[in-house]
């Protein structure tokens, strides 16, 4: 393929952005434009599908081909494109009611079949559409126009429902870090099989601050974890920190302290099928641990889409029956051919028999 | 010896009843083949329990299936049996009332002991009196113990021997209307092809059957039908489901598209999905889905894909897509759903059939929301009206739903295989002109937009279910929404130009009109030509296309002195006739058993009418 340069500008629509001054999804927007500017795909071959939901209105602002579609169906509907075509480059934009509420079945489901497409999503834990109700990843207890005395249900975390359903890649990224998400995403679309990137989108009106602990930047290094496959599990401002397993469980230690060294840290595998990890890794949370960021499983595993593909042309390359004339005289058939037969009419030219009566 | 009792018939219809486990559906399936083989056309009706295994022995675990055939043409599956073939008491109480006076019951003896009586809830010893059915000819048979010796030597445990109680009912029964045993044999040869025992035990089972009737001449009697006078040309049979899923493939070989089914089985339509998920060899893609939801959704994909993308389904699961089938309206998106229709409403009754989905598919969805709806009236013709709505969906950019129904669906005859040449062209509307390119932009004639698919150069554009300016921008503007709703209504109503007109069955004008639509037409026409064989002004009028309406349907109905509508509910099609096509009284004649009309029923409510 020849050289394709691009700049995140030919991924802008000429429609005007409508977001709140200030909403988080304006810098993942942009790192998704610079992550396809970079991937050297023609730009026609970009689709990229939504369901409902403030982040859903991204395929607008978009000059690719998109489809804005209804809630919680994006990954349905992106099943069913990859699946028909599976040469296109299929993102699916997502927010945490469309994927994790309406669209969970689907979501699943797409996981867990491992269809080609790369979902985002964009976890602020509120329904901001629709101005402010609790979300399937709101925590416990919290306070919303739905739930006025704090709500009486635990939340999902995507990372878990992702292993949960043998998904393959999980990522993970904040918004305000723009850098890190591209990133991140520029490995999700690397990576063959369903991708799931969650970041932490904040909504500046209705849940404003819900990530701040932890992605406040002065804080960065102490509370977020930056995986890369292959490197040791550090983190904190001198990388004095580190993740060892302990008892069957992850902890925190200091390098150079109670006897740890850097060799006692916890190498990341992102590619191993072992979700044993990868799920601590996802559970960790604040303040107890720093929050894992960055690509937390990357397992190579048969693609759905292609699977489909190889095996019509597995069936093809044996068939016995090539186009439609030859089905229909397939199997069991028999010839009518009496002196007191008459010609066949074509179905559409058909009258009715009681015309002669 | 005495010779049998010979009987000459134009038309027999034949029900094999039974437990569900006892194979009577294959049974029913084989002989209707053979008969069909042997020239005889046929139509073909299984009536089977939603219950896989409902307890043994009992009424609601009967499966049967019924087959008529005959030396002209055979419009439906016939109203009564001629001949029941019972393998239990349970079979003899669910069928008494579909049986022709004077018929032949076959029973196994066997089975007709204290327990299985009581299983079916007799009172009596005497289930035959009990079901008032004294002046039949009942053939007892020992066919469970004759099944057994026939296999004593062959060491089988009991209950595969067992197993092939059926077969020997199948050769009786073949014997009895002197088909040949070839087709069969043929059929459990490559079936169990790597079963040689199950091969050899069947065949034994299946001639022992044959056998034991040419034996006992004395008491069964013997049925003569000669082979009808058809159209020449290569036949097979067919039933509705796999008519309806080759009708979608050879519309995608005309387009020169590849077919995508996006589908979650539920019965009766699931068999349109095996029929197409078997079909590699053409390149079909078959996406089971997670839910019906997720069935429309992936085929709405398709088709944003470029795909001819269909979504098959029943009732229930239609009201699952009613969201997503909106979207297609809104995305103008070219795109067929198949609705199977069955009892309702709800779980209702999944295996029957009904016509009762008509207003859930014309009205069921939030909005101004109209599609093309269409429906197929014989099993054989599914292939044309599905082939029918996929050039409508592709060619104007729009959803259509076909309806079948469980009756169609299941049910089979035999059908002269058109060649593809026969079939009209179908013409994509994929877009051409890049820099004339908008995404809403819309035929003069038609309104249908043009189909770009990504993947195209230059043809980058969104579509949504968010309500559109020309260019795809999301638009709010009241004269827009106002002007599109009208667009899409309208590119809907144009459609008429691409259909047949209606015709009238019978002549043009008289003191009856029949109404019927879809599945029921057998019966209806059936009905119609035996009151015109007795010097009535009867007629027919059949609706295969319900929206938009035939464009002279008004001068039809303009001619007749009075209109009746007959369909399998409480009368949707009638009050839509109403609406549509006011200043007519339309009478009604309504059925809501699950079951298909008998024209017996349909001959006695015309006469009603006609000397009112």
């Amino acid at each position: 393929m020849a050289d394709i340069n691009y700049t995140a500008k030919d991924f802008k629509s000429e429609n005007e952005v409508r977001w709140c001054p200030g909403c988080g999804d304006y810098a993942i927007m942009n790192a998704v434009q610079r992550t396809m500017a970079e991937m050297n795909i023609p730009h026609e071959k970009f689709a990229v599908i939504s369901g409902i939901g403030c982040s859903s209105r991204f395929p607008y602002y978009m000059s690719t081909f998109g489809f804005h579609t209804v809630h919680g169906r994006a990954t349905a509907i992106a099943s069913g494109v990859k699946t028909a075509n599976p040469d296109l480059n299929v993102w699916v934009i997502t927010g945490d009611g469309d994927a994790m509420a309406i669209g969970g079945n689907h979501f699943i489901h797409l996981v867990r079949r491992n269809i080609d497409v790369n979902l985002v999503l964009f976890n602020n834990k509120i329904y901001g559409l629709t101005k402010g109700q609790y979300s399937p990843t709101s925590d416990r207890g919290v306070v919303t126009k739905t739930s006025p005395f704090g709500t009486v249900e635990d939340p999902f975390v995507p990372g878990q429902l992702v292993v949960g359903a043998s998904g393959n890649f999980f990522a993970r990224a904040v918004d305000s870090n723009v850098k890190h998400t591209q990133h991140v995403l520029m490995q999700a679309a690397q990576h063959s099989g369903t991708s799931v990137v969650e970041v932490l989108q904040n909504c500046v009106i209705f849940n404003d601050g819900i990530h701040e602990e932890i992605a406040d930047p002065k804080f960065r290094n102490e509370r977020q974890l930056f995986l890369e496959h292959d490197q040791p599990m550090v983190f904190g401002n001198e990388n004095e920190k580190g993740l060892v397993f302990d008892k069957g469980k992850l902890k925190v230690v200091t390098i150079g302290q109670d006897g740890y060294t850097l060799d006692d840290i916890l190498v990341h595998d992102a590619k191993t099928a072992d979700p044993t990890l990868h799920l601590a890794l996802i559970n960790m949370c604040l303040p107890e641990f720093p929050v894992a960021m960055g690509v937390i499983r990357s397992v190579e595993a048969p693609i759905y889409d292609q699977e489909v593909t190889k095996q019509i042309k597995t069936v093809q390359a044996s068939r016995k029956i090539t186009n439609v004339d030859e089905l229909l005289r397939s199997g069991n058939t028999w010839e009518v051919n009496e002196e007191s037969s008459s010609d066949p009419v074509p179905f559409f030219l058909k009258k009715c028999l009681l015309k002669q009566m | 010896m005495k010779d049998a009792k010979v009987i000459e018939l134009e038309e027999v219809a034949i029900r094999f009843s039974g437990d569900s486990g006892d194979g009577m559906q294959l049974t029913g399936t084989l002989f209707s083949d053979a008969s069909a083989l042997f020239g005889n056309d046929i139509s073909t009706f299984p009536d089977y329990p939603s219950e896989i295994r409902a307890p043994q022995g009992t009424v609601g675990g009967v499966s049967g299936f019924q087959v008529q055939f005959g030396g002209k043409q055979i419009s439906t599956p016939g109203d009564y049996a001629h001949v029941l073939v019972a393998m239990n008491p349970a079979a003899v109480k669910a069928n008494s009332k579909f049986m022709n006076p004077g018929g032949t019951i076959i029973y196994d003896v066997d089975s007709f002991t204290q327990k299985n009586l009581d299983k079916a809830n007799f009172k009596t010893d005497d289930p035959f009196a009990e079901c008032d059915l004294i002046d039949y000819t009942k053939v007892p048979v020992p066919i469970t113990s004759l099944t057994r010796e026939s296999l004593k030597d062959y060491g089988m445990d009991n209950k595969s021997i067992l197993r092939s109680k059926n077969m020997f009912a199948l050769g009786l029964v073949c014997w009895m209307f002197g088909r040949p045993l070839d087709y069969i044999e043929g059929y459990l040869k490559r079936k169990f092809a790597k079963k040689p025992l199950v091969v050899e035990t069947n065949l034994k089972v299946l001639h022992d059957g044959f056998n034991y009737g040419m034996n006992m001449q004395h008491m069964t009697p013997q049925y003569i039908v000669h082979p009808a006078a058809i159209e020449r040309g290569i036949y097979r049979n067919i039933n509705g489901n796999n008519a309806t899923a080759w009708g979608l493939l050879a519309a995608a070989e005309k387009a020169g598209l590849e077919l995508f089914l996006g589908s979650y089985p539920i019965t009766p339509a699931t068999d349109v999905l095996t029929a197409l998920a078997a079909r590699k060899d053409l390149g079909v893609k078959t996406f089971q889905a997670e839910d019906e939801i997720a069935g429309i959704c992936t085929a709405i994909g398709a088709a944003f894909a470029g795909d001819l993308a269909v979504t098959s389904t029943s009732g229930p699961g239609f009201a699952l897509k009613s969201e997503a089938l909106g979207l297609s309206v809104m995305a103008e998106l070219p795109l067929v759903v198949v609705n199977v229709q069955r009892g309702g409403p709800s779980t209702g009754l999944p295996t029957k059939t009904e016509q009762s989905d008509l207003m859930q598919t014309i009205y069921g969805r939030n909005g101004e929301s109209p599609i093309v709806v269409l429906a197929a009236s014989t099993p054989s013709d599914c292939f044309y009206y599905a082939f029918l709505s996929a050039k409508i969906a592709l060619e104007r950019m729009v959803p259509v739903v076909l309806l079948t129904d469980g009756f169609l669906g299941n049910g089979s005859e035999p059908w002269r295989v058109p060649a593809m040449s026969e079939l009209p062209s179908i013409t994509p509307r994929i877009a051409k002109d890049k820099d004339s390119f908008q995404p809403y932009k819309r035929d003069e004639k038609t309104y249908a937009r043009e189909w770009a698919i990504p993947g195209m150069e230059g043809f980058q554009h969104r579509v949504g279910g968010l309500e559109k300016s020309i260019t795809g921008s999301v638009s709010h503007d009241p004269e827009n929404h106002e002007k599109n709703t009208e667009y899409r209504a309208e590119k809907v109503e144009r459609v008429v130009e691409m259909l047949p007109e209606l015709e009238v069955c019978g002549g043009e004008e008289g003191d009856l009109l029949v109404v019927s639509w879809g599945g029921t037409y057998g019966h209806t026409l059936s009905a119609v030509r035996e009151m015109r064989k007795e010097g009535k002004n009867v007629c027919l009028a059949h609706f295969n296309f319900i929206k938009p309406l035939p464009k002279n349907t008004k001068e039809v109905f303009s001619k007749f002195k009075k209109i009746v509508v007959c369909e399998l509910n409480m009368g949707q099609f009638a009050g839509y006739l109403r609406d549509k096509v006011p200043g007519y009284t339309y009478h009604q004649v309504n059925k809501m058993k699950g079951l298909p009309f008998t024209v017996a029923e349909l001959t006695q409510n015309f006469n009603q009418l006609l000397e009112d």
